[in-house]
């Protein structure tokens, strides 16, 4: 009872990405309220699923496992979920922010009558005082998310009711294993006990989905690098500061004509467009061809030893200095300062 | 045999077209300085609806919005491209909503207006980007929903067929009328207003519009039914007070802070060890990075 669960995503034969980073930011959640980490898997052929999740944590993992629940359909996946928190009162439900979470989450939120944020940024525990009703509420979810157009962001909570209800995006939270030999509890359910006949009512008829190599295009932190980065070596130092920042690297097409990397990488005219919240250009000279590209972008920062390059008249920060020095320092100071 | 569709709409600040003047010095939006537009996904809806009623004759589209009296601008923009009427849900007791006491609200119109086939609307509004009312209506008004749809493939008697865009591929579905799509803006642009209908519509008013010049507006509508735009309070659809606006809504605002408005100038530093430790403590400081 009031465990913190997360809604975790199946497809072939692995739990999404973005599953297993809710169950890692659940665990932080479940340790801050000292309760348990529950795990939800609906799907088909779900016998192996325990070994992928309770390394993260798990401390309970439900199964339903039937192949009508694959793949996934509104009607039945909700079914079960409204009727498994009616039993298990959860206080806190984490989803993706993926075509399944943001389909499935406010269908059971509107049936439980309890809050959803989407999209969140950031989750952490917190207190609110409701000054009206002159009441202060303990260890609420904090569900912190970017709003109108992304121009502010907005700290959500709900009071109230439960579960409190969060989707975040793919690649916000941190994918960490706690312990690869962490024992939880497994429940298989019978599925019939939860879902109708008339729940099938919509089916899938036809399906290519293809996993995407990188998302470059729907990225809010993008690290882009152009011909100053001088040699594939050091364009590879991107990838790294990506990796921390969680967000994807960009390309010039100097940089991509010099061999430094793949053209699907390329931002510009003739390649993809880009509108990240934040924008590191790293030894980009700054052509008109790909500042169309990336003007859009909220924040630019400009690492450039050239302190004339085109590029610095439209970057919010201007950094002299050279890429391969730079950016190491980047990697470091990040590292040393974010939580 | 035609359908009766009900596209669900809202009139959205246009978040794309953000200029400097957007944010008050207080850090509080400033919706003077931004556009009022037909949310983007909404037009995708529309067109979806009106596709409908190209092929089969006899259908009706009727789009319904929830805002305040001058959102009627959006049933005027929706006549303009073919919807047949409009409905206008508004009241103070509205104000303040979270997607659910919205949802809520729209359900208990679409139930007033009943004998639907077909919901239709976007998949989110560009103002919150939550996605979360198109399936909450559903729910409230226990239909199924096909969510992310990006085209009709068939329709026959209450036999559907949709293809949607999911992430990374397509996925096809079939499901049994009624239900609600919510559509993407991968699906057909809608088409442009059409000159006959702007003259025929531009005088088309909610009865808030009309107040002032109620006499005139009375005289001008007479025999001409199809320029009322209907316009509903909390009453009118039997609504209870307690589950719309803020009194309904179980998400409250805690803080909001302004964080990408600033000037465009320039900051220019080195690449030392303390310039670029300071920025990045900056730009984690503003949530910029996380």
């Amino acid at each position: 009872m009031n465990n913190v669960f997360v809604y975790c995503e199946f497809e072939g034969k692995a739990v999404a990405e973005v599953s297993l980073e809710l169950l890692t930011k659940g665990r932080t959640l479940a340790n801050k309220l000292n309760c348990k980490l529950e795990a939800v898997v609906i799907g088909s052929g779900l016998d192996e699923v325990g070994k992928q999740v309770f390394p993260y944590g798990v401390d309970v993992l439900h199964t339903f496992d039937d192949k009508r629940l694959f793949p996934y359909t509104s009607l039945p996946h909700a079914a079960i979920i409204i009727k498994l928190f009616k039993e298990e009162k959860p206080q806190v439900c984490l989803m993706g922010a993926t075509v399944i979470g943001r389909d499935l989450g406010p269908r059971v939120s509107s049936s439980l009558h309890s809050g959803l944020t989407a999209d969140c940024t950031q989750l952490e525990i917190g207190s609110h005082e409701d000054k009206k009703a002159g009441k202060v509420y303990e260890n609420l979810l904090y569900q912190i998310r970017p709003a109108f157009g992304g121009n502010i962001v907005a700290t959500i909570v709900n009071p109230e009711h439960r579960p409190q209800m969060a989707t975040v995006r793919e690649g916000v939270m941190k994918k960490e294993i706690l312990d690869p030999a962490y024992k939880g509890e497994t429940i298989r359910h019978n599925v019939n006990d939860y879902v109708s006949d008339t729940d099938f009512v919509v089916s899938v008829i036809e399906r290519h989905v293809e996993k995407a190599k990188h998302n470059l295009k729907g990225s809010p932190i993008v690290i882009a690098g152009g011909y100053g980065m001088g040699s594939k070596e050091n364009f590879d130092m991107l990838y790294e500061l990506a990796k921390e920042l969680h967000g994807e690297v960009g390309a010039s097409r100097a940089a991509v004509d010099a061999g430094f990397c793949e053209h699907d990488r390329q931002i510009g005219q003739t390649g993809l467009t880009v509108h990240p919240k934040l924008y590191i250009a790293c030894g980009i000279s700054g052509q008109i061809q790909h500042i169309a590209g990336m003007q859009d972008a909220g924040i630019i920062i400009s690492i450039n030893n050239d302190p004339n390059a085109p590029i610095n008249a439209i970057a919010d920060y201007v950094i002299n200095g050279n890429v391969e020095e730079v950016v190491p320092k980047m990697i470091k100071s990040y590292k040393k300062n974010s939580k | 045999m035609g359908y009766k569709i009900i596209v669900l709409a809202k009139q959205v600040p246009d978040t794309r077209n953000v200029g400097k003047d957007a944010m008050n010095a207080d850090g509080t939006i400033n919706r003077a300085a931004l556009p009022a537009i037909f949310n983007p996904e909404d037009l995708n809806a529309l067109e979806l609806a009106l596709r409908i009623k190209d092929q089969f004759e006899g259908s009706v589209v009727a789009l319904l919005t929830m805002g305040p009296p001058r959102a009627s601008e959006i049933i005027r923009e929706g006549l303009f491209r073919g919807a047949d009427n409009g409905y206008l849900l508004t009241d103070r007791a509205f104000a303040g909503a979270d997607t659910l006491a919205t949802s809520y609200a729209l359900a208990t119109a679409i139930k007033k207006i009943g004998g639907y086939d077909l919901i239709v609307s976007g998949r989110q509004a560009i103002d919150g980007d939550t996605a979360q009312v198109g399936p909450q209506v559903a729910e409230k008004l226990g239909l199924p929903q096909i969510t992310y749809s990006e085209e009709v493939l068939s329709l026959d008697g209450d036999k559907i067929v949709v293809r949607r865009h999911i992430d990374g591929g397509i996925e096809v579905v079939e499901g049994r009328l009624p239900l609600l799509l919510t559509v993407n803006n991968s699906a057909a642009q809608c088409r442009p207003r059409n000159a006959k209908l702007v003259q025929k519509y531009k005088y088309a008013q909610s009865k808030s519009e009309s107040d002032p010049m109620a006499e005139r507006y009375a005289e001008m509508t007479k025999g001409r039914d199809y320029l009322q735009i209907t316009e509903w309070g909390v009453a009118d659809v039997d609504g209870d007070t307690a589950q719309c606006g803020l009194s309904g809504s179980p998400t409250k605002v805690k803080k909001v802070e302004n964080i990408v408005f600033q000037a465009k100038e320039s900051k220019t530093m080195s690449g030392s060890d303390e310039d670029v430790e300071n920025l990045i403590v900056e730009l984690l400081n503003n949530h910029t990075i996380g």
